[in-house]
């Protein structure tokens, strides 16, 4: 089984993970030779099956829209890295 | 030693009143002191929270004993570190989450407290539940109490080592390619994976929703039996919660197999697999036999791509579910002049090598132009093993495989070639794809080092019942139950 190239740098930016370059070369390598071992599905032949999402028989599971509790402001906040004014604290985000 | 019992042998002594609450929960907390700096099964522990607990458990036995709606009452069950406890901290065995404090019990805590558990600890784990041996924890690595130079299993290394250490009567795993029953199996002990659905996911955090599930760690099939009466059932905060009834599972646990048909499929017995963990599954075949089950030759043809499918699916959805750490609402977080350079080194910084490696092939497969080619295909070979099981399951009552290839392999063996860590969830991994139930029970133990081996029962979906069944007649009538580590 043939390893494959995987682009890291641009999948790391849509994972928004940095990387050190060591950690890219490295993830290139092993990633290539999982994504190489994965090649084996294209023996099968899927025509006319459905996918499966999930394997349980439960569909469109919903409830009332109606407001109930949930976890209150200060729960929510408690964790926070940066807050001020019952908000979280974030780097600017536009000009 | 207290520590030492089953949660049936400890229930009747609590409601004879020859033994206390305290005693039990202080024998635990014991042998933690003793034994934990050895194989670092807990990550935390907050004693003096687990002995008030205890206390309060002995007022309500002195009040009036354990009842039909209090099975565990007085029973200590520690808990991986991936199930949210109200204002203890939840790691998930990462830095990334920094000092969170969960705000909220997870549904299956709630469950064991209303059924009068002692809730406390938080085992070790594999970072995120991604890893197969618990070395990829940020808080170090958990090692087999029967032989320390070696891995647990993994993801939930802490909870079965604890259980087997004697650390703790009983403790919750979670499971989504063999996260529970691989780590029993290497430690010797039971593991269960219910069916998907059975269990409320709510305050579990997630990995891959489609394949997660919570599921117990315990000394025998009936204290598994009794913990999954207690925390199996629907909840309305979990959508893929199944509305089903909760049968009394340790009443199904009459010793009596006649006539049920256990397949063996014939893709499990060949390549990779340790010729000790042969002759171990092989004579627990001739037992079923021995006690009036049939055995039936059966094939899973998919078995082969089970492994491939599960890494396109588990990662895919683990890159969604591990987005939320940013940075913003939890967690550490390492500033950044915007979002973006803020998500990327406080992500970069906050995960492991593992957890890395999984959310960049979860991104791949998931990205345009790979889509239909990866996840979608994935999706349509799941249906495939899928219909293999439910084509088995009409043949037979449940499957017996070996739980994994192999005895438990040395710390850092495997951690550079992560495939070659990948391939070793060949037995466990269609479970969690086709929606079925499995347990891992122990069979035997290998030569030199004596090292536990696991066989797995595979049941249908909901047929929890039919495998605790077979499980506990085979337990009987074989000593590996009574055997302890050398700690």
């Amino acid at each position: 089984m043939a390893a494959i190239e995987i682009d890291i740098k641009y999948v790391a930016h849509l994972a928004r993970l940095a990387l050190t370059s060591d950690e890219e070369k490295k993830l290139a390598s092993q990633l290539g030779n999982v994504l190489g071992y994965i090649e084996k599905l294209k023996e099968l032949d899927i025509a006319g099956v459905e996918p499966t999402a999930h394997a349980v028989p439960m569909i469109n599971v919903t409830r009332p829209d109606e407001i109930r509790p949930s976890l209150p402001h200060e729960a929510a906040l408690h964790n926070a890295p940066a807050q001020a004014n019952g908000l979280f604290i974030v780097p600017k985000i536009v000009e | 030693m207290l520590n030492q019992l089953t949660i049936s042998e400890l229930t009747v002594g609590l409601a004879r009143r020859e033994v206390s609450a305290r005693e039990v929960m202080q024998s635990c907390l014991d042998r933690i002191a003793s034994v934990d700096d050895k194989i670092h099964a807990f990550i935390s522990h907050n004693d003096a929270d687990a002995l008030a607990q205890a206390d309060a458990a002995d007022r309500l036995l002195a009040a009036g004993g354990v009842k039909a709606e209090r099975p565990l009452l007085g029973v200590p069950v520690a808990i991986k570190d991936v199930i949210a406890v109200k204002n203890q901290r939840l790691n998930c065995g990462s830095k990334i989450l920094g000092r969170f404090i969960s705000p909220y019990d997870a549904t299956v805590i709630e469950k064991l407290r209303s059924a009068g558990a002692i809730v406390f600890g938080r085992l070790n784990m594999d970072e995120f539940a991604m890893g197969s041996s618990t070395e990829n924890s940020a808080f170090g690595v958990t090692r087999n109490p029967w032989d320390p130079t070696r891995i647990p299993g993994g993801s939930s290394g802490g909870s079965a080592a604890a259980v087997v250490a004697d650390e703790t009567i009983a403790a919750l795993g979670s499971d989504t390619g063999g996260s529970i029953r691989q780590p029993a199996a290497l430690c010797g002990c039971v593991g269960l994976k219910p069916t998907y659905g059975r269990v409320s996911r709510y305050g579990l955090v997630a990995f891959a929703s489609s394949l997660d599930q919570i599921g117990t760690f315990a000394k025998s099939i009936r204290d598994a039996a009794t913990l999954l009466g207690v925390i199996a059932g629907h909840d309305a905060r979990d959508s893929t919660s199944v509305p089903r009834p909760v049968p009394d599972y340790a009443a199904a646990l009459d010793g009596n197999v006649q006539g049920l048909k256990l397949g063996l499929p014939k893709e499990y017995l060949i390549g990779g697999l340790d010729p000790e963990v042969k002759v171990a599954v092989d004579a627990a075949v001739k037992k079923f036999q021995e006690l009036g089950a049939e055995i039936v030759e059966i094939s899973l043809p998919h078995t082969d791509y089970a492994v491939a499918t599960y890494y396109i699916i588990a990662t895919a959805e683990a890159s969604a579910n591990l987005a939320r750490f940013d940075g913003i609402r939890y967690g550490a977080r390492v500033e950044g002049a915007d979002p973006i350079e803020l998500y990327g080194r406080t992500r970069g910084a906050g995960f492991g090598a593992e957890v890395k490696r999984r959310i960049i092939l979860g991104t791949y497969v998931l990205s345009s132009g790979y889509y239909d080619a990866y996840y979608l295909r994935a999706q349509k070979v799941r249906t495939l093993i899928r219909r293999d099981f439910l084509q088995a399951f009409e043949k037979v009552d449940a499957i017996i495989t070996p739980t994994s290839p192999t005895a438990a392999f040395k710390i850092g063996e495997k951690f550079d070639d992560p495939l070659q860590m990948y391939l070793s969830d060949i037995f466990t991994i269609s479970c969690n794809l086709a929606g079925i139930c499995g347990v891992s029970l122990p069979c035997g133990f290998t030569q030199a080092p004596k090292l536990p081996m696991g066989l797995q029962l595979l049941g249908k979906p909901f047929g929890e019942e039919t495998i605790l069944r077979l499980g506990h007649a085979y337990e009987q009538s074989v000593p590996w139950q009574r055997e302890k580590p050398p700690l």
